[in-house]
């Protein structure tokens, strides 16, 4: 095991090994290792290849800010190597590089030909010409872009929870500043979290040598025992109004409502500007400590330190501490050598800037310059520290802002919104951090991410995109998933040399980062895959029957079952039964149901007898067509109305809102789902039900239109003689609980009569032989009573207001302009719904509705047709999408049975 | 929108548990003035400010209420049963 000797603050436990798969080869880590540091104590140094250039990247910050170790765990993509602690049996796989991590293709090919022009915005120039060829570059880049791979299956089994929080205060951040803030509130009384992404609590106490690591263990212990509630590692997926905020910790994501928000963010350590920075080996100061402090893997054999600030120095001895010889740290100020490196006798080498490193696939040298003195290091280990930034993200994206302050060298909040506090030093370095290195061969990275190079940077500039904002949406520097973490000063920085400017001017600015700050699924977001599904009392028996079930809303209905021909025939000559239980149900009841129904509908309901049913349209105030449906009185105070399947929750919130408008004293109860409905229809349909119910269905004494409640087969029910599809029948409401009892009853009874239950399609076909419209599909949103055929039932003499009263009168007096009508086809062919109709070539109306009725041997529909068009016999002609036209004349009365009496016998 | 808005039945929940029933308007009595019969129906105030409106609470008690809300930062000034505002 190459590891160092065990010491306080170490995060990996040395008595458990954790075998995972690396590319398919077995690594074998300890129980507390990242993958990220169980592979590199494993020894593998290249991770992942870069985004544009497909150049090899090695680890660089080990704390999330970075894109350089994102990899595929498990088949998820994107995963951050350095923040997932490892596994038993975990599959960590590469991504964005192919054939493999040590020959990547598009690496050669970037390579190879310096003319490939991949320079900023290479999608807009290389790619234009010619212009046919796009769809083939197309395909080429599409292929090439993107990290990971999706499989449309993966784990489409698993469970993404969401969980509602409620906490008085909120810390985003572990940190010392958050644990202290988190531990005060605690401290107060209040319902504290706190939210921490890294593997340690305490920040950077975590990392930074054993009397540190003492004391964030201190903080922890004392977080816990104030009984802050403590997240992690867990991620805080951006701050919303009303103090919401997304906490994603596993497959779970916790949102979190927060009295008060404390941001303790903390600073992130940057990278330096220099050629060759991005190679593997380059590494963070902070991120060479982790791998030292917390996981005891002594990270090179020669190290060289490039460095603005004491972060460096403090890296250095952490090194020769651990036995790695560190030959020099370059530093960027003056001075005399540090007290400490003297102790450690290491090289100090005041005034050097970093200028170039060299390495085929890694690091192996760093020529550093002091005025015009340059010297070459050999080294496997380049640490580099160019000061810290606060981490912004959080408050600029919860609506506060923040400036760079040159003189300080560090980022400022400017304003911070109500409910959120921030904790924390904003401190950055004092040094003076030079934006990028002079002299170097090679490119210089500012943005890992995307691959943007300083050249990128100042191209941008120089042609016009002067400001980060707009750098950034030419380049994409600070677009990649880091956010901007390891990018947004130093682009600023770069921006600024390159207008001659200072980092603060207003026109060098500051970006928004966006929400998500790390790398978040969309399964995450999406949560459960909820679909869910109404299904009616006798659901089982249709799919047990062969009954096809389709979506009908959130319903499933059978649509037929296999046969709609003979169902169809079935109904009209002898019996059939279908399933309504999806038709929306409301109990309209108290004083003034009567009266209320009065003003919804625009016919009468004040002088409905009792034990009868009618047919009634909802309008809106504009006069258009909501929904249709039918309207029982079962008493002088109490009414059972249908709406159409869909229509049931808008048809409540309407009815409720109008009797919240005129504070009427009734009450709308929803009971679609409490109540059974079956359609017993077809010439036989009275005998058949007879012999399952003592009431009397005489026509004499249960006429047409009639409604009345009955024990039918031992269950209440309520029994409407309506009918959709053109025959006697009886639409039979009863509990749903005893639908299936109810149904099965009605199907034996129905035997001798060789019943057939019927689905959609048959029913479809039925109703248009009546010319029987169905609202949504025969009418739209400009649909009014007049023009479709309903004048009879909009009564205009009523003496109350009811809704689209005012709208109808208006369309009454401007007359007619379409109508909805039916139409027989001339030559047996059916047009398809959809189909224009037609005159001179010209659209002018369309086909809502058609089928070819069997039993009237034609082609029939229902179409909206200019108001000339709409007398009887007029002929019209329709044109098909398939191209056809089709000979048709208009029919005002119902194809069948248009003097109902069938329906009244 | 991830404001709170407090239910007069059931309390201060996330807005999403709502359905927004657009501004208290005044229908007018007649077809007389088609101008004002055509701007109630098609024409909203939209006002950047303080503003009263209907809520519905679907996926709480499937009562409806009013609120005065500021549109430009979504304060709820008041909420009431229907009728109820100041």
């Amino acid at each position: 095991m190459n590891r160092l000797a065990e010491r306080r603050g170490e995060l990996i436990d040395r008595g458990r090994t954790v075998t995972f798969t690396w590319r398919g080869k077995t690594v074998e880590g300890l129980a507390g290792d990242s993958v990220a540091s169980a592979l590199y104590a494993d020894g593998v140094r290249v991770f992942s290849r870069s985004f544009k250039y497909h150049r090899p990247r090695g680890l660089l910050c080990c704390s999330g800010q970075c894109p350089n170790c994102l990899v595929q765990v498990d088949g998820d993509p994107a995963v951050r190597a350095c923040m997932t602690p490892i596994e038993e049996g975990m599959r960590v796989e590469h991504i964005n590089a192919w054939p493999s991590l040590e020959r990547d293709a598009l690496h050669a090919l970037a390579s190879a030909t310096p003319a490939f022009g991949m320079q900023v915005g290479f999608y807009y120039k290389t790619f234009m010409r010619p212009r046919w060829a796009w769809k083939y570059y197309e395909k080429f880049l599409r292929s090439a872009a993107g990290l990971g791979k999706l499989d449309p299956q993966h784990r489409r089994d698993r469970r993404y929870e969401k969980v509602h929080r409620h906490v008085d205060v909120l810390v985003i951040g572990g940190g010392e500043s958050g644990l202290e803030a988190a531990i005060a509130a605690a401290r107060e009384g209040r319902d504290t979290a706190l939210v921490e992404e890294g593997l340690a609590l305490g920040g950077r106490l975590a990392f930074t040598g054993v009397d540190a690591a003492a004391r964030a263990a201190e903080l922890a212990a004392a977080a816990r025992e104030a009984g802050v509630e403590i997240l992690q590692p867990a991620w805080a997926g951006g701050v919303y109004e009303g103090n919401l905020v997304p906490v994603y910790q596993g497959d779970t994501m916790f949102r979190f409502r927060a009295g008060e928000i404390v941001l303790a963010t903390g600073l992130i350590e940057q990278p330096l500007v220099f050629a060759g920075n991005d190679l593997p080996g380059v590494m963070l100061a902070s991120g060479v400590r982790r791998l030292v402090n917390q996981f005891r893997i002594a990270t090179g054999d020669e190290a060289v330190v490039l460095t603005v600030d004491d972060l460096g120095i403090e890296a250095a001895c952490d090194l020769a501490e651990a036995g790695v010889t560190v030959s020099a740290v370059v530093d960027t100020r003056e001075g005399e050598t540090d007290e400490r490196l003297g102790v450690c006798g290491i090289e100090h080498l005041r005034g050097f800037r970093p200028v170039e490193a060299r390495g085929r696939g890694h690091v192996s040298s760093v020529v550093v310059a002091r005025g015009g003195e340059r010297r070459s290091l050999s080294t496997d280990l380049v640490v580099m520290s160019g000061g810290t930034v606060a981490q912004f993200g959080a408050l600029v994206q919860a609506g506060g802002s923040v400036h760079y302050d040159a003189a300080r060298r560090v980022y400022v909040p400017d304003h911070v919104p109500a409910g959120v506090r921030v904790a924390g030093e904003p401190a950055g370095t004092a040094a003076e951090v030079p934006a990028c290195a002079d002299g170097g061969r090679g490119k210089q990275f500012v943005c890992y991410c995307e691959d943007v190079t300083t050249k990128d940077v100042n191209l941008s500039v120089k042609e016009g995109f002067a400001s980060l904002e707009l750098s950034k949406r030419y380049t994409t520097v600070t677009m990649g998933p880091c956010q901007g973490k390891m990018c947004h000063r130093n682009s600023g920085l770069v921006i600024a040399r390159e207008l001659g400017v200072d980092p603060d001017e207003q026109r060098v600015g500051v970006t928004t980062a966006r929400p998500p700050h790390n790398p978040t699924s969309f399964s995450l977001l999406a949560g459960r895959g909820y679909e869910p599904v109404k299904r009616t009392s006798v659901h089982h028996w249709h799919a047990d029957r062969g009954g096809k079930m389709l979506w009908a809303g959130d319903w499933k209905r059978p649509y037929d079952y296999g046969a709609p021909d003979d169902e169809t025939a079935a109904v009209h000559e002898s019996l059939g039964l279908i399933d309504v239980s999806t038709l929306g149900k409301l109990i309209v009841r108290g004083p003034d149901a009567a009266a209320f129904l009065e003003r919804v509908y625009p016919n009468r309901y004040g002088d409905m007898k009792l034990a009868r049913v009618r047919y009634g349209i909802v309008c809106g105030d504009d006069g258009s067509i909501l929904d249709d449906g039918t309207v029982a009185r079962l008493s002088e105070t109490e009414f059972y109305v249908t709406t159409t399947s869909s229509g049931a929750g808008g048809m409540e919130q309407w009815f409720t809102w109008w009797n919240a408008v005129w504070g009427m004293d009734c009450q709308i109860v929803n009971v679609t789902s409490a109540i059974a409905a079956f359609n017993l229809a077809g010439p036989n349909a009275r005998t058949a039900l007879a012999g399952l119910t003592d009431f009397d269905l005489e026509n004499e004494a249960f006429p047409y239109l009639g409604a009345g409640h009955a024990e039918v087969a031992g269950v209440p029910c309520l029994l409407l003689r309506i009918g959709f599809v053109g025959e006697l029948g009886y639409e039979i409401h009863c509990p749903a609980a005893a639908g299936e009892h109810l149904w099965e009853a009605l199907m034996a009874a129905g035997e001798g009569f060789s019943v057939k239950p019927f689905g959609l399609e048959p029913q479809r076909v039925l109703r248009l032989e009546k010319m029987h419209v169905i609202v949504g599909q025969d009418t739209n949103a400009e649909s009014q009573p007049l023009e479709a055929g309903m004048p009879w039932i909009v009564k205009l003499d009523k003496e109350n207001d009811w809704i689209g009263r005012y709208s109808i009168e208006w369309y009454q007096n401007r007359g007619n302009r379409t109508s909805l009508v039916g139409f027989e086809g001339g030559n047996g062919a059916v047009p398809k719904e959809g189909a224009q109709v037609v005159v001179n070539g010209e659209p002018v109306g369309r086909v809502t509705s058609s089928r070819f009725s069997r039993r009237l041997g034609k082609a029939i529909g229902i179409a909206w047709v200019p108001a000339d068009l709409s007398a009887e016999g007029t002929p019209i002609t329709l044109s098909d999408p398939s191209g056809a036209t089709i000979p048709a004349s208009v029919t005002l009365r119902a194809f069948y049975d248009p003097d109902q009496e069938r329906l009244r016998s | 929108m991830s404001f709170l808005l407090e239910c007069p039945n059931c309390g201060r929940r996330p807005v999403d548990e709502y359905a927004y029933g657009g501004e208290v308007t005044v229908r007018p009595k007649s077809a007389d003035d088609a101008r004002a019969l055509f701007s109630y129906l098609y024409f909203r105030k939209n006002d950047a400010g303080a503003q009263r409106e209907w809520w519905f609470h679907s996926s709480g008690c499937r009562e409806w209420f009013q609120a005065e809300r500021d549109t430009r930062t979504n304060e709820v000034m008041q909420v009431a049963p229907p009728g109820g505002l100041t």
